[in-house]
């Protein structure tokens, strides 16, 4: 990462946990995990708190459109390590990873349901644009998401928008093709916190 | 009808908002509010935050180098640094909620 603080400066007991993490899986621990515990107090606990909530808090969406969700942001924000962390979760949750794939490259041909596609394009339209209209939401409650299922997906949202950033910003090392598979199993089994 | 749910992942986003905007820090919580709101960001860190803000991915090495070479401590980046992000992930989540309270004052849909 780009602040050596990021790289070295976590606690004895932080240390141990990556140590021992990269024997058992056999893969560093990623950035992403890394980051929430440098300096827990400031941001990582209540991030995680956070983000998990979002992720795998009760919802109607599942955890697989969440993950796909996420994925699609970070895409549309160019975030190169959190596009690979969530297109291999989102691939497992689903057990279809050419579902992701054809999202990821064309959000209105791809072969998922209406209600997740007009979510889709909302929260992109967010995200790039930093807006949205009465107007777009409208166009998402007719497809047939509720409204409490747009506020869990602009939760999504502000959780990707928050780790997507921080990723690119900080630089958040790409991990190998396994490497992201093991962190998504991880995040299926365990979650984020 | 989970309004307990959705209530538990705005709080646990506006805790995180309260948490970097106020917790114990290097930086003062001015500073850190000016680079939430990415306004009043003294120049040589404003492109940094610009960046953080607007393009992420384009944010690189000599950002960080020129912030560092003008005296700001790792410390005081990370802070700012995760200050900017929670404050533009924050407006969008404030922009989406606004447009669905318009969109459901014009006729109920869900």
């Amino acid at each position: 990462m780009r602040l050596d603080i990021l790289n070295h400066g976590y606690g004895r007991g932080a240390k141990l946990l990556f140590a021992v993490v990269r024997v058992f899986s056999g893969h560093p621990m990623p950035d992403a995990a890394r980051l929430v515990f440098y300096r827990p107090g400031f941001y990582g606990d209540v991030a995680k708190a956070f983000t998990h909530e979002a992720m795998r808090g009760p919802s109607a969406w599942t955890v697989a459109e969440r993950e796909l969700m996420a994925a699609y942001i970070s895409k549309v924000n160019d975030s190169a390590f959190c596009v690979s962390a969530h297109s291999a979760t989102a691939g497992q949750a689903y057990q279809d990873g050419a579902k992701v794939q054809a999202v990821l490259a064309d959000v209105d041909s791809a072969p998922i349901g209406e209600p997740l596609r007009a979510t889709l394009r909302m929260l992109g339209k967010l995200t790039r644009e930093a807006d949205v209209s009465a107007e777009d939401m409208r166009e998402v409650l007719a497809a047939g998401v509720s409204r409490q299922q747009v506020r869990d997906a602009l939760a999504v949202c502000a959780a990707f928008n928050t780790t997507g950033r921080l990723g690119d910003a900080l630089g958040f090392e790409l991990l190998s093709t396994e490497g992201f598979a093991a962190g998504a199993k991880y995040l299926l089994k365990r979650g984020y916190r | 009808m989970p309004v307990a749910d959705e209530d538990n992942k705005r709080a646990a986003h506006q805790a995180l908002v309260q948490r970097v905007l106020n917790a114990p820090a290097t930086t003062t919580p001015e500073q850190r509010a000016r680079a939430f709101d990415n306004d009043g960001v003294p120049a040589q860190l404003q492109p940094l935050i610009d960046k953080v803000v607007t393009q992420p991915a384009q944010v690189s090495d000599t950002d960080f180098a020129d912030a560092k070479a003008s005296g700001y401590t790792e410390d005081e980046l990370f802070e700012l640094v995760v200050c900017a992000v929670v404050g533009q992930s924050a407006r969008l989540y404030d922009a989406g909620l606004a447009a669905l309270a318009r969109a459901a004052d014009d006729g109920d849909a869900g």
